[in-house]
């Protein structure tokens, strides 16, 4: 197979794995579908489909990581993968984006809007504008806006500060280990990883917590109002991120264990650590916006 | 070619015979307020524009396309590489008009409109509420001697004719049973809202349209110059009724409004009066009520349209019972499903009276193929005390 | 870069034949027919619902169907035709042409180019199974809420939107990740020598709309999701109640919705000038000034997305900024109009169907773009808002400026893409009575907007009623016309006269240079650009 040389750009032959990868999300989202319409059967096909999916992204990522380590990918198609990895996170960046633009709609514009009309033309007389807020729907009464008794909305300074915390060490931690990737340094490249993924880990549990608590304690749901979506939907699509990530950060843990990467070649790290500094950005930023302002 | 010519006949006749529309609009309906005067002003003045330049681009390129032919023996001209001053000149000037017809000629008039249709309040003399829900317009007087007339406008237009079945008449679908009425010449407030999806109240005659947000409040104003009766339909697609829910405005003398108003005041003073009522006449009154109201959903005949509208023959809510040993009324009763609604379920309490209530459900209990025998009626006054 | 390239493709291993070659194929060229079939074959379909529509809308009263049923075939056609049938074929144009026309041995990314095709019939499988469904008393049909999704509608409404919000997922994936290959395509896979500014024109508009698509369809993807979490999470993001807002829901839309447009009609912005220096013989006139107003017009289309809910009540300085941001739109569409008419000035011009079509492409979406600018001003807009006229002018730009400029792309590349030349007396054909019966059907929609015809109206007033008997009779005698596209092509792909390398005397480019049909593998040597 090494007969190619520099000046060649590496087309794989053909691949079923994308078209079952594809049958794959049809079944998971009509699965889904049916399911949440009452229609229980669904659940079988997101199984299903859930399998598949995993399958074929292992098959699919098989065969890159096969294709990399036998020589196939020169500077040429490195490139290639580089500029799409960074066209892919700006893609995500647009997805968050929506979600903040929502956030910044509901504090900024709907819910002062709510309150600010005339008592004697809206339903909602004595909605008071605030943040957090539940909307109108969660006045108790009087003239002062208060939330249901047991409501509370998170702190900053508990477990999202940790978090914080947590994260921004991962990505040092991970930078770390691309040091010693370049310098070849084995040990260091996986010990940063490895710590890099517990931290990931722990991150997870944290936020596991932080949601179990609001659920059970704090009154805070998916249903709190304008508050709960924008916090749950945040914070719930960047835990999935970070679960991805960390996903991805052990598969690169094991590849690193296994020799790879070399100093000059190791796309497959950096994408990973790029995208694991983006999940880190949006996390400052949901810090920011979403807990402590 | 000859086909073409054939082609090119047929159209021409085609548009020969539009003429026999000649009665027809080919533009706006004919204004009643300012801002629908100003909007068709605005309207012409721009199409004008447009077709200005779409004749000069289209008149060059038809040139070209004739004159600059391979088969009529023309050679390409290469394009010359300007020199910097005049290509410069070549991007300033076109750059130049068009900003002069897009933000000068064009801008400063729509700034005008703009400024006027959201300048509601300046001068406003009275305050209306339209409330749109699925499929009728509910309008209250919210200030003024006509403070507290409240009523819904339904569409009158009928199955029948809707299906072919009977003559459709003159104002097909655009006929509803009880028109706003508006005094000429005054300026109205308006304040929009709904109860359930977006609506968007329009008459094209008025050049104002706004759409309908639930729990938010939305404004514009009418002020109608010219006596006449007035039609416009909902403008939002919000369900399978959108097609029906016309708004029809009378607007009269000011004479004529406070007469009006006085004869709308004792009529729903009257229709508010809570009085025993036999089980015939609740029927009775019931059918009218079912049918303007609920047969949208639940069909004429009652069967409803399952899975999305249940069928009011034979439900176990409308055979149920409604009443509980102290008195009240029981959760999920007929009587609080109309009260209050549930999912696409309106509620009804804002909308009906306590003597509409009571008929419907009567009716609903004793026609359509149903006979309850618990709670077989309700009375005007069992609704009345319900309410509180 | 390197100077001489190779195109690798395993060249030992045989390729699959038969269904598996379809399925598996990296092949740009495999992959780009595949696009385009499945365009046409969807164009049909939603074609078909809107015979549909125009039959029961030939007279007033209810004649076919009852209007929920109406409101889920309007939803349908417009996301078929617009997702489904004029994205794809503009994908299928790009595998197809991108590689040939800046000399690279294929698309970038294969493999992810292979699966961005197949999302694409799951997603069309969910838009319309919801109809079946029905069929079997599972759910009440598909979307009816229109192609524009708006709660609290939406929220009200059955299975059928669950459905198209994940359709929309999965086509969002596949245009995500349609654009990421044609980004990292023309980034990184360029003939030696073709800087950025030599690159084809086409070239051009796609990667602009490719910047678009990746900046906004994660944000409709954004939008749904949060639908389907108010429809069954108990969310309030729409909802009043919850200090939420239905506005706000087209806000996130039209970020999406507005660029949309634009994403459709870039890529035809790019071949089109290609087609007329072609036929005029004579190069294409301003090229930078074209790729500054392609630039322009992708800047200004993130901005102006509020022209879409004028009514819906905004304050005053956010109307002015709307109106004038989507005015200035007519300024870089100004001078494109102005290069294109250029480029045909005094060149030596034939009229083959191609040409035919880029000509009346640019009157007919002068029409459209200039209806388009009298939309834009806010107080008439609260006449023409959700008017016949608004349906009139979107089919000017998006059937007459897409599906009319794809069809120029059809005619001018069919040759190069099959090898042999299409029968240029029905190509005429094609073109004549499309033009005409397009006409026809969308006129009369101008004038009953005008006269106050409101859309999405399963039956109407009876003062509209000739102007609608014209349009669906017109309507359907442009679907009848596109069945003889069908046959222009199935004709063309069986056989008939051999295709010369360069086909059209006047071609200029790459893609010129290979054989037609061009060889499996098009550029085993990258060509260097002096
Ligand atoms: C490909 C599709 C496409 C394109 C290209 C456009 C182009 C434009 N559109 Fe259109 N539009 C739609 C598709 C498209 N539109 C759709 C689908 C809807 C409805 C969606 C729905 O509600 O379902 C819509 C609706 C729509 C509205 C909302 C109407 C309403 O619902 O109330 C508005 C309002 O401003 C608008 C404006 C414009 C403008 C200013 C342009 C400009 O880009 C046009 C620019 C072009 C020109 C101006 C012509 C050429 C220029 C010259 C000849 C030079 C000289 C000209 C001057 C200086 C005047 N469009
Ligand atoms: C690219 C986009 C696109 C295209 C190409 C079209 C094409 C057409 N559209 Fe569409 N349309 C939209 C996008 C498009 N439309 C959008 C976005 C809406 C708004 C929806 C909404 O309100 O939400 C809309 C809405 C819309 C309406 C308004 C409905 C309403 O508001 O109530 C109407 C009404 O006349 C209409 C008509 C047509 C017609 C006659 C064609 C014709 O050009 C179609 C011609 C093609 C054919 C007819 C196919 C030919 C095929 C056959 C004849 C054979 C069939 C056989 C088999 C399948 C084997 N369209
Ligand atoms: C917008 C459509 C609509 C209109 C108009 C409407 N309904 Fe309903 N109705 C519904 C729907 C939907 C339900 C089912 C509610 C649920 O259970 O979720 C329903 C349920 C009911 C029920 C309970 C039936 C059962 O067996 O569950 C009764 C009784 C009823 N409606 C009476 C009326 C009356 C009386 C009117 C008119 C005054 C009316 N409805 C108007 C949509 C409508
Ligand atoms: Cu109400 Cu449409
Ligand atoms: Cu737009």
């Amino acid at each position: 197979m090494a007969t190619h040389s520099e000046n060649q750009y590496y087309v794989p032959h053909g691949s079923i794995y994308p078209s079952i990868l594809s049958v794959g999300l049809l079944s998971l989202a009509s699965g889904f579908i049916f399911n949440m319409n009452n229609l229980h059967f669904g659940k079988w096909m997101m199984y299903l489909g859930a399998a598949i999916i995993i399958a074929m992204t292992f098959k699919w990522m098989g065969s890159v990581i096969t294709e990399s380590i036998t020589g196939q990918y020169k500077s040429w198609e490195d490139k290639s993968f580089r500029i799409g990895m960074i066209v892919f996170i700006c893609s995500e960046v647009a997805f968050f984006a929506a979600f903040f633009g929502a956030l910044f709609y509901m504090r900024i514009l709907s819910v002062p809007d709510l309150a600010g009309y005339d008592a004697d033309i809206t339903p909602y007389k004595d909605f008071l504008s605030s943040w957090p807020s539940l909307g109108p729907g969660g006045v108790v009464l009087g003239n002062e806006y208060v939330p249901p008794a047991n409501f509370k909305p998170m702190h900053w300074n508990g477990l999202p500060l940790i978090n914080t915390i947590l994260l921004l060490s991962s990505g040092a931690t991970i930078t770390w280990a691309h040091w010693g990737l370049i310098k070849n340094k084995r040990n260091q490249l996986v010990i940063g990883m490895a710590l890099t993924v517990l931290l990931g880990i722990t991150f997870l549990a944290c936020q596991a917590m932080e949601y179990h608590e609001a659920y059970t304690e704090m009154g805070l749901t998916l249903g709190s109002g304008a508050y709960g979506a924008t916090f749950f939907m945040l914070t719930g699509f960047h835990g999935f991120h970070v679960l991805l990530g960390t996903t991805m950060l052990i598969v690169i843990l094991i590849r690193c264990m296994k020799g790879h990467f070399t100093p000059e070649h190791h796309f497959g790290f950096e994408g990973v650590a790029w995208y694991w500094h983006f999940v880190d950005v949006v996390w400052l930023g949901l810090f920011i916006f979403v807990y402590m302002l | 070619m000859q086909v073409f010519k054939k082609i090119g006949l047929g159209f021409a006749a085609m548009l020969a015979s539009l003429n026999a529309f000649a009665d027809y609009s080919w533009n706006f309906p004919e204004p009643v307020t300012p801002m629908a005067l100003d909007t068709l002003h605005v309207h012409n003045k721009f199409m004008l524009i447009t077709m200005v330049i779409f004749v000069v681009v289209l008149a060059i390129m038809i040139y070209s396309i004739f004159a600059h032919r391979k088969n009529k023996g023309y050679k390409a001209v290469e394009d010359k590489v300007p020199s910097t001053a005049v290509e410069i000149f070549w991007v300033l000037v076109p750059f130049v008009i068009l900003l002069l017809i897009d933000f000068v000629i064009m801008g400063i008039p729509a700034y005008h409109s703009v400024v006027m249709m959201e300048d509601t309040r300046d001068k406003a003399t009275m305050v209306i509420k339209v409330t749109g829900s699925q499929w009728r317009w509910q309008y209250e007087y919210l200030d003024g001697e006509a403070q507290g007339i409240k009523f819904v406008s339904n569409l009158t237009t009928t199955a029948d004719e809707q299906h072919n079945v009977a003559e459709k008449k003159e104002n097909y679908l655009l006929e509803v049973d009880n028109h706003l009425v508006l005094p000429v010449g005054e300026k109205v407030r308006i304040l929009m809202t709904a109860s359930d999806v977006l609506h968007n109240w329009w008459v094209p005659q008025f050049g104002s349209s706004r759409v309908a947000v639930p729990g938010f409040i939305r404004e514009t104003w009418v002020q109608v110059d010219k006596a006449g009766t007035y039609r416009g339909q909902c403008k939002e697609l919000c369900g399978k009724g959108h097609g029906y829910m016309p708004v029809v405005v009378d607007a009269v003398p000011m004479e004529e409004y406070k007469v009006w108003v006085t004869a709308k005041k004792a009529e729903i003073a009257k229709a508010g009066e809570i009085k025993e009522m036999t089980k015939d006449d609740l029927v009775a009154q019931g059918k009218g009520v079912y049918e303007k109201n609920c047969a949208v959903c639940h069909q004429v005949n009652g069967a409803g349209l399952p899975p999305a509208f249940p069928a009011m023959t034979g439900s176990k809510i409308a055979l149920g019972p409604i009443f509980g040993a102290d008195g009240k009324y029981l959760k999920d009763s007929h009587l609080d499903r109309l009260l209050n609604g549930k999912g696409v379920m309106p509620a009804w309490k804002a909308t009906l009276n306590d003597t509409e209530i009571a008929a419907v459900i009567t009716y609903e209990r004793q026609a359509l193929g149903n006979a309850a025998t618990v709670d077989p009626i309700v009375q005007p006054a069992q609704v009345k005390a319900a309410r509180q | 870069m390197s100077t001489t390239t190779v195109a690798h493709d395993e060249v030992h291993h045989d390729h699959p034949s038969g269904i598996m070659r379809w399925l598996t194929t990296t092949n740009h060229k495999d992959i780009g027919t595949m696009y385009l079939t499945f365009s046409l074959v969807m164009f049909l379909v939603g074609g078909a619902m809107v015979l549909g529509i125009r039959a029961e809308l030939f007279q007033p009263g209810l004649q076919l169907m009852n209007p929920d049923f109406y409101n889920q075939l309007i939803g349908v056609h417009a996301l078929i035709m617009i997702f489904a049938a004029l994205m794809p074929a503009a994908t299928g144009f790009a595998n197809w042409m991108i590689p040939l026309q800046i000399g690279a041995p294929d698309m970038a990314l294969p493999r992810l180019n292979n699966w961005g095709f197949w999302l694409l019939p799951p997603s069309a499988i969910l838009l319309t199974l919801p109809f079946t469904l029905a069929l079997f008393g599972i759910g009440d049909g598909a979307i009816a809420t229109g192609w524009t999704f708006y709660p609290p509608l939406s929220v009200q409404g059955g299975i059928g939107v669950d459905f198209a919000i994940f359709a929309v997922h999965l086509l969002g994936v596949s245009s995500v990740m349609g654009s990421i290959n044609i980004i990292v395509t023309l980034f990184n896979m360029r003939a030696p020598g073709m800087t950025l500014m030599k690159m084809p024109m086409f070239a051009w508009g796609w990667l602009i709309t490719a910047f678009l698509l990746v900046a906004t369809i994660p944000v409709l993807a954004g939008a749904v999701t949060m639908l389907l979490t108010d429809r069954h999470f108990g969310t309030h993001f729409f909802d009043a109640a919850g200090g939420g807002d239905p506005i706000m829901f087209q806000h996130l839309f039209w970020f999406f919705g507005h660029p949309e447009v634009y994403i459709l009609l870039l890529p035809v912005w790019g071949f089109i000038p290609q087609i007329l220096q072609t036929f005029s013989r004579k190069p294409m006139y301003g090229y930078k000034a074209q790729v500054y107003s392609l630039w322009a017009i992708g800047a200004l289309a993130v901005v102006v997305w509020a022209h879409h809910f004028f009514t819906a009540g905004m304050p005053v300085p956010a109307l002015l900024y709307f109106m004038y941001s989507t005015m200035a739109i007519s300024l870089p569409l100004a001078v494109l109009f102005f290069c294109w008419i250029k480029t045909m000035w005094k060149g030596s011009m034939t009229f083959e169907t191609p040409m035919l079509f880029a000509v009346g492409w640019i009157i007919l979406f002068g029409i459209g773009g200039l209806t388009g600018l009298v939309l834009a001003d806010v107080a008439a807009d609260a006449q023409y808002h959700n008017s016949y006229f608004v349906v009139a002018h979107f089919h000017y730009t998006l059937f007459a400026g897409g599906i009319m400029g794809i069809m120029a792309g059809v005619y001018y590349w069919l040759p190069k893409m099959t090898g042999n030349m299409y029968d240029e007396t029905l190509g005429k054909w094609h073109f004549w009575l499309t033009a005409i019966s397009f006409n026809l059907t969308f006129i009369p929609q101008f004038f009953v907007g005008l006269a106050g015809m409101p859309r999405r109206i399963p039956d109407y007033a009876l003062q509209f009623a000739e102007f609608n008997m014209i349009s669906s009779i017109a309507a359907f005698a442009l679907g009848l016309s596109q069945l003889l596209f069908v046959y222009v092509i199935i004709k063309c792909v069986k056989g008939g006269k051999k295709a010369t390398d360069k086909v059209w005397e006047g071609a200029e480019g790459l893609e010129w240079t290979l054989p037609s049909p061009p060889p499996y593998h098009s550029f085993t040597e990258q060509p260097v650009i002096k």
